[in-house]
């Protein structure tokens, strides 16, 4: 039974988001009978609700509340509105995401130690190691249940697979199977398995892939020790004279202002809002923004190096038929700078559906070589690039000087260059993808650009020294005590995975810190 | 990096060919009549288009103009009308958008010289026209409406073997999700 708390109970953990990473530490800490209130910006959807339809599901699901962008980033030109491409409703991007989950690799939690200085980046060690976190990956992972890890057997490969399996072992990969994903590939957790339906970025209507939506969010509610307020939209956060969160001001579904009070506060809107509250809340005590005596608030904003590869074959593929992220291949993930760059990147299969083709292939693009390619959809095979991108302070998530909400609070603008290092990485992958497709029979590649970012992370960044960032290694802002971030911009750096995985487990690691210096009463 | 093209082209999926071929390259101004009372009409297609907003040859320029930005040759006209019906609606909604589209087809007209867009018989032509506009808000306009309101239409979806919504057919688990035989 879900519970109901009061505004002035001032014991209450406040949970701003539901993604992954909110969704989870609200999970965790209700299971620990720990009270508490998760605020989610967006409404509550059944999975009967998701529709396999781009345009319509993204109309549903997307975060497209204003925003602004500006950098030589190639979105800020075609999406200049539309930086990332992120959910708003209860689950968060966990609705969205396609299940890839691999562990982050030893050598990317101390990447400034890895990679040594590189200029115009602002490199650091994460203040973990992997084996610190080994045994929160394990939790995670049996949480979601991702195959091939507890027994759970590998997903079957669908046709986009086949293509870029075989092109994989054409080219002499090793590292290439159907992936460590967070998608059933049996029964498991009263979840349904995989039905090879597509469009798992619309929400998956089976509940075979993972979401907090239909998992940690009624497990938490049930504890009665969760209370969830969709449509619930955070405006600032309020500390007392000690410079202690106390409250978390919002307007609810219905328009009305609302102060709920707090004895701890976990911020994770995600990596553009989770700052923009940070820094919407600024005080006469903290003028700069909350937790952000450090300057780092918003900056070292990484979206991961991507870009896709597609390529036509004489015959059908059927690309969109079955899991969209359908397989990996691990092996450039290593650190190998004779390549020209230093860290690695994964390619994990991928597709879209007309609708979105057309969008994203070549934004802006037009005529017949556009449109030629466009007709060759049935006999496309697909890819996508995710790779470690670098920090760099100017990359950064600030309040529009000039652009306000409904609710008139400045809107983030998002800013991003690529680093040198980011466009040899992307160009030697467009290289070896094209390679793979080459050695498998592509009569055509069409080396794609980066979509709206999904991975977004790093704007309130782990360091162990205060003035380096903004969290410790518990996720604990460095200046307020009761104060945590909890979802991907707590990141040090990228990595070469996707960040969901890594997420989950910073998640539950965190509530069992939380609830413990609860009991202590250190917080 | 480079787009790569081989040396050859990919032939047509089975069953392409059925699909209803658009009236030929040289038809379309003579394929679509303005009929009275405004409304555009093409006999061949069997469909009629009623124009609120902007002027009937304006609304017949911007389907022929939407057809070269994106062209489609198995695409009949018919889709490309009602990928065009926004910017009839948007002009009939906000005299701003109004004047863009008409000064915009005004301007296409007189690049284009006698006889205006619509009496350039080769696509070649007619795009060497919007090059000279792409940099125009009206073209940028027009095209960025264009790749949703042509490309989201369901009835078009089969042309380019995509299938479509999946879920209430169990998905593909049992529907070739891995059939792929030729590597």
């Amino acid at each position: 039974m879900a519970a109901k708390f009061d505004f002035n109970d001032d014991n209450v953990v406040v949970i701003i988001g539901s993604g992954a990473g909110g969704g989870t530490v609200g999970n965790e800490l209700a299971q620990k009978g720990v009270n508490v209130v998760v605020l989610e910006a967006g409404k509550r959807y059944d999975i009967t609700d998701f529709i396999n339809d781009e345009w319509a599901s993204f109309a549903q699901l997307a975060w497209t509340d204003a925003r602004t962008t500006s950098g030589t980033w190639r979105v800020a030109k075609n999406f200049p509105n539309l930086p990332a491409w992120i959910v708003k409703a209860v689950g968060g991007t966990s609705i969205h995401w396609a299940g890839a989950s691999l562990r982050l690799q030893a050598h990317e939690l101390k990447a400034l130690t890895t990679y040594g200085h590189v200029a115009g980046a602002n490199l650091l060690d994460w203040p973990l190691t992997l084996e610190e976190l080994e045994p929160y990956y394990a939790r995670a992972e049996d949480k979601m249940g991702v195959t091939r890890t507890n027994g759970i057997p590998g997903l079957p490969g669908n046709n986009n697979f086949k293509v870029f399996h075989a092109g994989a072992e054409k080219i002499g990969y090793k590292d290439c199977d159907t992936g460590h994903m967070a998608i059933n590939s049996q029964p498991r957790d009263d979840r349904n398995a995989c039905q090879q339906t597509g469009f798992c970025f619309q929400g998956c209507k089976w509940g075979a892939k993972w979401s907090t939506l239909y998992t940690e969010i009624p497990k938490g509610e049930k504890t009665g020790h969760m209370e969830v307020r969709s449509e619930s939209r955070v405006l600032r956060i309020e500390h007392d004279d000690d410079g202690k969160v106390k409250a978390v001001v919002y307007v609810d579904k219905d328009g009305n202002h609302q102060r709920q009070k707090a004895r701890v506060v976990c911020v994770a809107g995600n990596s553009i809002e989770s700052p923009r509250i940070l820094l919407n809340s600024a005080s006469s005590k903290f003028p700069d923004g909350l937790a952000n005596s450090s300057g780092q608030v918003g900056r070292n904003y990484m979206r991961h190096t991507t870009g896709s590869v597609y390529a036509v074959f004489e015959k059908p593929v059927h690309m969109y038929r079955g899991t969209t992220m359908a397989g990996v291949i691990r092996d450039e993930a290593r650190h190998d700078p004779s390549r020209g760059f230093v860290g690695g990147y994964e390619f994990e299969t991928l597709s879209l559906g007309i609708p979105f083709m057309a969008a994203f292939l070549d934004p802006g693009a037009w005529g017949r070589s556009f449109t030629s390619a466009m007709d060759d959809y049935p006999n496309m095979a697909g890819l996508w690039i995710v790779g470690e991108d670098m920090p760099q302070e100017t990359n950064r998530v600030t309040l529009s000087a000039t652009v306000k909400d409904a609710f008139g609070l400045p809107v983030a603008d998002v800013h991003f260059d690529d680093h040198p290092n980011d466009v040899a990485m992307r160009n030697h992958a467009y290289a070896q993808g094209t390679r793979l497709y080459d050695a498998v029979g592509a009569i055509r590649t069409l080396p794609t650009p980066p979509y709206p970012s999904t991975h977004n992370l790093g704007t309130n960044r782990m360091s162990e020294k205060p003035r380096d960032g903004v969290v410790n290694k518990w996720g604990q802002s460095h200046d307020i005590k009761n104060l945590f971030v909890s979802d991907g911009s707590q990141f040090t750096t990228g990595g070469a995975e996707n960040p969901t995985l890594t997420i989950v487990t910073l998640a539950i690691r965190q509530a069992e810190y939380i609830a413990s210096q609860m009991t202590a009463r250190a917080i | 990096m480079l787009e790569r093209h081989g040396a050859h082209c990919a032939p047509q999926s089975p069953g392409r060919r059925l699909f209803l071929r658009r009236s030929s390259e040289m038809a379309f101004a003579a394929a679509v009549a303005i009929g009275s009372g405004g409304a555009l009409i093409n006999a061949t297609e069997a469909w009629g288009l009623e124009v609120k907003g902007l002027k009937p040859e304006t609304m017949k320029t911007l389907i022929l103009m939407s057809r070269d930005i994106y062209p489609h040759d198995r695409i009949p006209d018919r889709n490309y009308a009602i990928a065009a019906k926004p910017f009839d609606e948007k002009a009939a909604a906000d005299p701003k958008q109004k004047a863009m589209f008409e000064n915009g087809v005004a301007e296409l007209d007189m690049l284009a010289g006698p006889g205006g867009y619509v009496g350039l018989g080769w696509e070649a032509d007619r795009v060497a026209v919007l090059h000279k506009i792409s940099d125009t808000p009206m073209f940028e306009a027009v095209r960025s409406t264009l790749v949703v309101s042509l490309y989201n239409q369901k009835e078009i979806w089969p042309i380019f073997g995509y299938e479509g919504e999946s879920f209430s057919k169990g998905g593909y688990i049992h529907r070739g999700f891995n059939d792929l035989d030729w590597l």
